[in-house]
């Protein structure tokens, strides 16, 4: 795996089944899955290292991100099998205004769904935007 | 990656301390995505101008207080309220405070107040081979495979740095190998079918669940997908799925030819929509099929024309159930006698904001039926109300008869 963000994270791993669009499916106060078509709907990603295909949908899904960080409902990590520039900047934003850090890697985790894991890439922060 | 002086002098904060974060920002985003070079663009479309909670208020107020100001036209997405009719809104007084500090923000920082999701239905809007960087998915993808013009999908945040800065990295939809079709699409319907609105909706949503980020061609239509169903195709396909382009062989600009879409190489894959796929995508689209609340059209934001078709369908008839419509202020500006009919029918005309954004809606005594399928696909979960997808004409006939119509799609 590759870090884009990267930093530690330690989270029981949640595989979703399908791309989820955080603004509109997911709930920065809750923490939850809303978007009722997807087939995890009302699961929680709060504190979890969530491995998604890629991401999905609206472009505020970086805003959602770096607000769910702020609320501390955020997830754990990110792993991705693609890199994407909404999660990545959503993330970069979080660790700008409020030093929380929620890494997002891209490749294939080697974990499988619902096991704990700890992720440590061992690279240098890029420093503070 | 490879920066030019001016890029180092950003990033060395000599440009100031906004454009200094808004440099790290576009570089950190173009390493994740492996970009060689940053580019310089002519336009932005800022999707950030949008509350969505402290963390967009807290970054833009980071920016603006440190000077901030675009360095490229910059146009705003809509925003979480409707400035031109505040009465609308019925949400918390806090967030609507908060959403006023936020187009503050944004405002100071030189960007147009467009408040607007279909920037391209302004007169300025780019052009054939344009680089920009926009926001706003249902924009991303006109902007690509309408207009010809090159963006990414900026997502919030990101906007602003690029229209700060005027770079962007120099990847994806802004190379000419990034819009090669790769997928093509089969549409195999009636010919009859290519004259209902609800097939090019129908057609998007298939197109986003099928191609997730990949660049597809689109082939059996012909110039009955005019600006207006290649808007709602495309709003639907980039809410269903990520998809930032697409083409349409004989329509869109770089797809003269199936050749010109695919830059003369074989594609990967072929999907086929037949008959059975678009019914089963339109009636998927509707939660419910009675109990008719309210009407809501307008998403993406109406045209012009759409205005004027809807001013023609309900002219001299009277809604029985609460029938919103979504615009553009300057589109609004310039469609008076339209404006005039649609409010004498008994519709609400919403502008600078969307009603599946912002707290507009009376909780509707049943469902809402919309014609966007880009509606259709969030309200649910953003309002906690059942949909029914259905035609322009459908919506007006429903609402004069205070309950559900559905034509041929039923």
């Amino acid at each position: 795996m590759r870090a884009i963000v990267p930093g530690p994270a330690a989270g029981e791993v949640v595989t979703l089944d399908e791309p989820l669009s955080l603004w509109g499916g997911y709930d920065p106060e809750s923490g939850l899955i809303v978007d009722g078509a997807h087939p995890q709907f009302g699961l929680s990603l709060s504190g979890k290292i969530v491995v998604m295909a890629h991401g999905r949908g609206s472009s505020s899904s970086s805003s959602v991100l770096a607000e769910s960080l702020r609320l501390g409902t955020g997830p754990a990590a990110l792993v991705l099998a693609e890199p994407d520039q909404i999660l990545v900047v959503g993330s970069l934003v979080a660790r700008l205004l409020y030093g929380k850090v929620c890494p997002v890697y891209v490749g294939d985790p080697g974990a499988v769904n619902g096991t704990y894991v700890e992720l440590n890439t061992g690279e240098e922060s890029l420093g503070e935007p | 990656m490879l920066l030019t002086e001016e890029d180092r002098a950003r990033l060395n904060g000599e440009a100031g301390e906004a454009t200094r974060i808004a440099m790290e920002l576009v570089l950190a985003a173009g390493e994740a995505v492996g970009a060689g070079s940053l580019l310089d663009i002519t336009g932005a479309h800022v999707d950030s101008c949008l509350y969505h909670g402290l963390a967009s208020l807290d970054f833009a107020e980071r920016l603006s207080g440190a000077g901030g100001a675009v360095t490229v036209p910059t146009t705003l997405n809509v925003t979480s309220l409707d400035l031109l009719h505040p009465e609308l809104y019925r949400g918390d007084e806090v967030i609507a405070a908060r959403a006023r500090k936020l187009i503050d923000a944004y405002v100071a920082m030189g960007c147009r107040p467009t408040w607007t999701c279909a920037p391209y239905q302004l007169v300025d809007r780019p052009r054939l081979g344009d680089q920009v960087a926009w926001g706003e998915s249902n924009a991303i993808v006109y902007a690509n495979s309408v207009l010809g013009a090159r963006t990414n999908r900026y997502g919030d945040f990101l906007d602003i740095c690029c229209a700060l800065t005027g770079r962007v990295p120099y990847v994806g939809l802004h190379t000419d190998e990034g819009r090669r079709a790769t997928v093509r699409v089969d549409v195999e319907v009636p010919d009859s079918w290519l004259d209902d609105d609800l097939l090019y909706v129908a057609v998007g949503h298939s197109l986003g669940k099928s191609v997730g980020t990949e660049v597809a061609v689109i082939t059996g239509l012909d110039d009955r997908a005019d600006e207006d169903r290649l808007k709602a195709l495309g709003a639907v396909a980039a809410s269903s799925g990520a998809v930032g382009m697409f083409h349409v062989e004989g329509v869109t600009p770089e797809a003269a030819t199936l050749g010109d879409a695919c830059q003369g190489r074989p594609v990967e894959r072929v999907v086929t929509l037949d008959p059975g796929t678009v019914r089963a995508v339109v009636t998927g689209l509707s939660s419910t099929t009675t109990g008719l609340g309210a009407v809501s059209v307008g998403t993406p934001h109406a045209s012009l024309a759409e205005l004027e078709s809807l001013a023609s369908l309900c002219s001299g008839r009277r809604t029985m159930v609460p029938f919103y419509v979504s615009t553009a202020r300057d589109i609004l500006a310039t469609a008076g006698a339209a404006a005039e009919v649609i409010e004498a029918f008994g519709a609400t005309i919403v502008t600078d904001t969307c009603t599946y954004l912002s707290p507009i809606l009376e909780p509707p005594d049943g469902a809402v039926m919309t014609n966007s399928g880009k509606w259709a696909y969030y309200a649910p979960a953003n309002l906690g109300v059942e949909v029914v997808l259905a035609s322009l004409s459908d919506c007006v006939e429903s609402a004069v008869g205070g309950e559900t119509v559905l034509g041929s799609w039923a």
